[in-house]
């Protein structure tokens, strides 16, 4: 990036999530305490750093720290699974809209359009109806929502790039059609697809807590930030660490995210 | 000065009858009507005309590149082979080894993310089935043909480190990769300044020397093309108004639009004049077009005959000089 200053904000943030996810993945081995071993001597205890339990226990005497550990990694992994499969899908599904376009665009646009007009939340329930809950259901569900958006932002560019001279000069070098969506249209594309990609990981991650909020997604004694939460706000008044920990964690991994990518963004239009 | 045209050796690339017709919200335009024009072997053929002509539809059909609003029919046949229609397949064996086209505006016509080197290299890797080592061995012999300075260097570098006329060089370069016999070169002058037009056009005039090679250089400028053609072909509204050796065309051209085109090249010897010299009227618009010359209403030598009759492209002294009118000069 010929030297551009990365602001300061976003590197900051950057820097927040990084350490963030490292907590995430080192959690297990961070504390000597279970995610599931109910400590019946410490019932809500509250967060005390000499103690224990650093961040208190929930009311069933289970260590709070361990289990926010597990859920931002269950809700960062959620993330990156969901988003890989949009990515991949919504890349390759656009580019091939985009680039053959006619009658192709045409149905394959119509084809998005009808599943996005199916409600998400029914959308979900129905598959947990179906294939019973679990973890990976729940990577799908988010993932085969989220490149709905990807491919239309994917075909939108590539039909741009698609009428820029460098691609007529491939068709005329005797390039095929494969050829030119891999090498010369979807390089081209990939800065606002991440900056995009980046964006939607926060959205991912407040879905993925909503659903699992409902119930409808991470099933005890696992745990992700949203299941965290919903436990958190019933103990509200007794016990506010229970909901202000997990939700604290989420808060601040969301703002980062989202300043991360707004700085992303600036970089990679202030390029063009 | 044209070699094999009067017989001999069959055309590289022969266009019989080429029409091409856009359909627009408004009607259809037709952009080349009827064309018909052959390229020999080894030839250097300049296409001729202004904006709106068929110039380069004419070539796009060629090349397979129309717009999908656009509809060609009729022939046109590259070594002996019928590759209007062809399928994309078949198209692609020809396109960027044996048949290349070279554009008007090299900054826009290289991939911004990938190296020189790797581009050239594909041409290669895809056409002439090479390793990337061997490919870009080639490339950078091809580089130093062109006279692209610092050569090695270049490969390494990305288009928007090299200067519009080191782009155009390397795109020249690309076409020539796989030894075409046919190069169509679309302007390729046009978004250059002047003295890099210059080294651009010695380029060509060096590759055509030493490769057997045809060239079909389209510009709207008689001068550039001039220099560089044997044969020199006029295109007024979508059809072939003349055709003939350069030289001859530029001493006597009897088609009065080529005429007055030859009126409007300044010279600077001449005594200075108060206005340019311009050809009266606009070109007809592409829709209307009644059943008599196209030219006609712009033409100072037209009659009755030229407004009802459309003048057929005959031969005026040989096969070597055509034109289309019914008075020629």
């Amino acid at each position: 990036m010929n030297g551009d200053k990365i602001p300061a904000g976003a590197a900051a943030a950057f820097a927040a999530v990084a350490l963030l996810v490292a907590i995430a993945l080192i959690g297990p081995w961070a504390t000597p305490n279970d995610i599931a071993s109910l400590d019946w001597a410490h019932v809500a205890a509250y967060p005390s750093l000499t103690g224990a339990h650093w961040l208190g226990t929930d009311r069933l005497g289970r260590d709070l720290f361990a289990r926010t550990l597990e859920g931002l990694r269950v809700s960062l992994a959620v993330a990156c699974v969901a988003s890989a499969i949009s990515l991949s899908v919504g890349i390759a599904y656009g580019a091939v809209a985009g680039y053959a376009g006619g009658r192709w665009d045409h149905f394959m646009m119509r084809f998005i359009e009808v599943l996005s007009g199916l409600p998400l939340i029914f959308f979900v329930i129905f598959l947990t109806v179906i294939f019973g809950r679990s973890q990976y259901l729940l990577f799908f569900a988010i993932g085969a929502i989220g490149w709905l958006t990807m491919a239309r932002i994917v075909r939108g560019l590539t039909l741009s790039i698609r009428e820029r001279e460098f691609i007529e000069a491939a068709v005329a070098s005797g390039a095929g059609a494969g050829r030119i969506i891999l090498k010369h249209v979807v390089p081209n594309l990939m800065g606002p697809v991440i900056v995009y990609a980046t964006l939607t990981i926060p959205q991912i991650i407040l879905f993925e807590s909503f659903l699992s909020f409902l119930g409808l997604g991470i099933q005890e004694p696992h745990a992700s930030l949203g299941t965290l939460i919903a436990e958190g706000a019933g103990e509200m008044e007794a016990a506010p660490w229970i909901l202000l920990v997990p939700g604290g964690v989420l808060a601040v991994l969301l703002v980062c995210l989202n300043i991360v990518g707004d700085g992303l963004r600036d970089a990679v239009v202030g390029r063009e | 000065m044209t070699p094999a045209s009067a017989g001999g050796a069959p055309p590289a690339l022969a266009i019989d009858d080429l029409s091409v017709s856009f359909r627009g919200r408004h009607g259809t335009i037709n952009a080349v009507r009827q064309a018909t024009l052959n390229v020999f072997p080894a030839e250097c053929v300049g296409i001729v005309g202004e904006s709106g002509s068929g110039k380069t539809q004419t070539f796009m059909a060629v090349m397979g590149l129309l717009s999908a609003a656009a509809s060609a029919v009729g022939s046109v046949r590259f070594e002996g082979r019928e590759i209007l229609g062809a399928p994309v397949s078949e198209l692609n064996r020809v396109r960027g080894s044996k048949l290349t086209m070279v554009f008007q505006d090299p900054m826009s016509s290289l991939t911004p993310h990938l190296k020189v080197g790797v581009q050239l290299a594909e041409v290669l890797v895809k056409h002439s089935r090479m390793s990337w080592r061997e490919a870009e061995n080639a490339a950078l012999r091809v580089l130093e043909r062109v006279r692209v300075p610092e050569a090695r260097r270049r490969l390494r570098q990305y288009p928007h480190e090299l200067s519009g006329g080191m782009r155009q060089r390397v795109m020249i370069g690309m076409s020539l990769l796989c030894e075409p016999s046919l190069l169509i070169a679309d302007e390729p002058t046009t978004a250059l300044d002047v003295t890099v037009q210059a080294q651009i056009m010695d380029i060509l005039r060096a590759m055509r020397a030493e490769s057997h090679m045809a060239i079909v250089l389209i510009s709207h400028d008689l001068g550039l093309v001039a220099g560089l053609a044997d044969r020199i072909v006029v295109m007024y509204a979508g059809r072939v108004v003349e055709s003939a050796g350069a030289a001859d065309l530029l001493g006597r051209a009897v088609h009065p639009y080529t005429a007055a085109l030859l009126k409007c090249v300044p010279d600077l010897r001449a005594p200075r004049l108060e206005r340019m010299p311009s050809l009266a009227g606009q070109p007809p618009s592409a829709w209307s077009l009644g059943t008599g010359c196209a030219f006609a209403p712009r033409c100072p030598s037209a009659r009755e005959r030229c407004n009802s009759e459309r003048p057929v492209l005959r031969d005026v002294d040989g096969t070597a000089h055509q034109a289309a009118c019914h008075y020629p000069l």
